[in-house]
């Protein structure tokens, strides 16, 4: 073969490596590219079967975002997924950091089979779950409070993010908190002011990966929350903005994107850290 | 400090336990009671007013099997998972061997690869309810002015049966192919560059470079993916939830979905239960497939 028609075929496999990932990024980000020309549409343009839904024909429009934000309740229903997510966030580290630590360096063998059962409980879904926690947050008096959401996230996060952060405290070399233990801290010392200030990383990526959790769980918010403005955003925004025949699809849109796009390039920031101590988690 | 705190923080035992208890008391109160009382609701008659319960054995499952909607959704519930989860394992492994190398604006690609994956499920199925809606869907409007669609065609999307169901997966794919990609990309990765090598050296083509070398390898990987995947699309029910609620006809109702009509907006907690217990045996046998592969990896 000649050297130009090796590069013709090193320029083929590149060309179809790339015709491959403009499908799936098309595929990915079509749903949310959609949702920002809706939302900034006027509503006779979108509603006009002539047109071409992928041109403006009128000027676009804030109205649909000012409706959202002003006469909706959609900042209501932000800020109390920021509420929840924020006392999720600090009960899950409580308790998911010493958990992580102890799983991964003073449990041995009990703590490994402990560590697989944890993480198993991660599999018992919102759904088996659901009925009967309805009947435990009615009895606790929780309905329509944004502390039954509080309380029971936790359930989820915790067994990931103890999972999570054990693979994180096991990638930290063991001579490390041994050196420190020679120099006279205490076991839970060296954890204290040698380990964790080593694992910023993993618990800021634990945070970010939380506090997404709960800003995707749906099913025990539907359950658990009746009255409109308690809602979160991924409750509100679908079973109040749609409501009866009426679609207001440049709002509903706005809303959808507002809320996705911001945590999605937030949670991009920490992906690899991710993988890696969920990996880490599996198989060391 | 006291000797006695002094040595609690030096006792790796009682340390450990100490430290691990919190989330074994969390879990337990709100994972392991809710489950057992998921398992007595499915034997009783509760509902959501009722103040006296009592027991009747097996009769909520006896009448399920006689519920052609109940039937129905099992059915669909595994139509539904086995299917979203072959397409998603087929396109992750395509999608991540096109990631795998480095170029640039790498990261814009993974950001909008994974959009899907981060944004709140019930927030994404709403840009697809507008994409597919029956009169304004852009991919009708499109099909149209390409010619793909003749005259006559129109398809809803979410209104015939088959349509619906083909539109439930759709939506399920695209949620969770970010997830199997990144999942089989960290096993990529992982494969040594040596062992590429030497297969490409002894002249291994495309499809026995794939089967025998790359495949075998993240194996354990891809099953890991695979089993939360398949969990996922058994236990969802947001997609159907804001897309179809179940219709038309129930041809699109999965357990999950019933479990909450019947449960939470009919009131029936114990049917409700009862449907949702269902599931049980499909997770006992993700885990069950989980701890092998964790004692597998082990073992290595």
């Amino acid at each position: 073969m000649s050297k130009g028609m090796y590069k013709a075929k090193a320029w083929g496999a590149k060309g179809g490596n790339f015709g491959i990932l403009a499908a799936f990024i098309a595929f990915a980000a079509f749903p949310f590219y959609w949702m920002l020309m809706t939302m900034f549409k006027e509503t006779r343009d979108l509603m006009n079967p002539n047109h071409n839904p992928y041109l403006y024909h009128m000027r676009p429009t804030l109205e649909h975002v000012r409706v959202l934000f002003f006469d909706t309740l959609y900042l209501q229903w932000l800020w109390n997924t920021a509420f929840v997510g924020f006392l999720v966030v600090l009960i899950t580290l409580i308790t998911a950091i010493p958990a992580g630590y102890s799983l991964a360096r003073l449990t041995g063998k009990t703590g490994e089979r402990l560590g697989i059962g944890i993480f198993l409980t991660y599999l018992v879904p919102p759904t088996i779950l659901f009925i009967p926690l309805s009947k435990v947050i009615s009895s606790l008096g929780l309905q329509d409070s944004l502390y039954s959401l509080v309380l029971v996230y936790p359930s989820f996060t915790i067994p990931f993010c103890t999972w999570l952060l054990m693979g994180f405290f096991k990638v930290i070399p063991k001579d490390i908190e041994e050196a420190a233990m020679i120099d006279g801290h205490s076991r839970l010392g060296a954890f204290l002011k040698v380990v964790m200030p080593m694992s910023i990383a993993g618990v800021l990526t634990v945070i970010i990966f939380t506090f997404t959790l709960v800003m995707q769980e749906f099913v025990y918010g539907l359950t658990f929350i009746t009255a409109s403005s308690r809602f979160t955003v991924s409750v509100g925004v679908p079973t109040f903005l749609v409501r009866g025949d009426v679609y207001f699809w440049g709002s509903l849109m706005g809303a959808c994107f507002i809320a996705s796009v911001p945590i999605a390039i937030l949670y991009n920031l920490f992906v690899d850290r991710f993988i890696a101590g969920f990996t880490v988690g599996a198989i060391k | 400090m006291t000797k006695h705190t002094q040595s609690l923080a030096d006792n790796e035992r009682w340390l450990g336990r100490v430290m691990i208890a919190p989330a074994i008391v969390y879990i337990v109160a709100l994972v392991g009671f809710p489950f057992f009382l998921a398992l007595f609701y499915s034997v009783s008659n509760i509902t959501v007013g009722s103040t006296e319960t009592s027991f009747i054995g097996l009769e909520n499952f006896r009448h399920l099997l006689h519920n052609r909607t109940f039937l129905r959704a099992l059915r669909n519930t595994f139509v539904f998972a086995f299917v979203s989860q072959a397409l998603v394992l087929v396109l992750a492994k395509t999608l991540a061997l096109s990631l795998l190398k480095d170029f640039r604006g790498k990261w814009v690609v993974r950001l909008l690869i994974l959009l899907p994956w981060v944004a709140p499920i019930s927030l994404g199925s709403i840009g697809w309810l507008w994409i597919l809606d029956s009169v304004y869907s852009v991919i009708n409007w499109t099909g149209r002015a390409l010619g793909i669609f003749g005259p006559a065609t129109w398809p809803i999307w979410l209104g015939q049966p088959t349509l619906a169901m083909a539109s439930i997966i759709t939506v399920h794919v695209w949620r969770l192919l970010p997830l199997a990609t990144v999942i089989l990309l960290g096993g990529l990765t992982s494969i040594p560059q040596d062992i590429h090598d030497a297969a490409a050296v002894d002249g291994a083509g495309f499809w026995r470079h794939n089967f025998q070398i790359t495949i075998p390898l993240v194996l354990p990987i891809m099953l890991v993916a695979m089993l939360f995947g398949v969990v996922f699309a058994f236990t969802d029910m947001i997609v159907i939830y804001v897309l179809t609620r179940g219709g038309p006809y129930d041809t699109t109702q999965v357990l999950a979905s019933l479990a909450f009509f019947t449960g939470i907006d009919g009131g029936d907690l114990a049917a409700g239960a009862a449907i949702a217990l269902f599931l049980f045996p499909v997770l006992a046998v993700s885990a069950i497939l989980m701890l092998r592969l964790a004692r597998r990896t082990e073992v290595t």
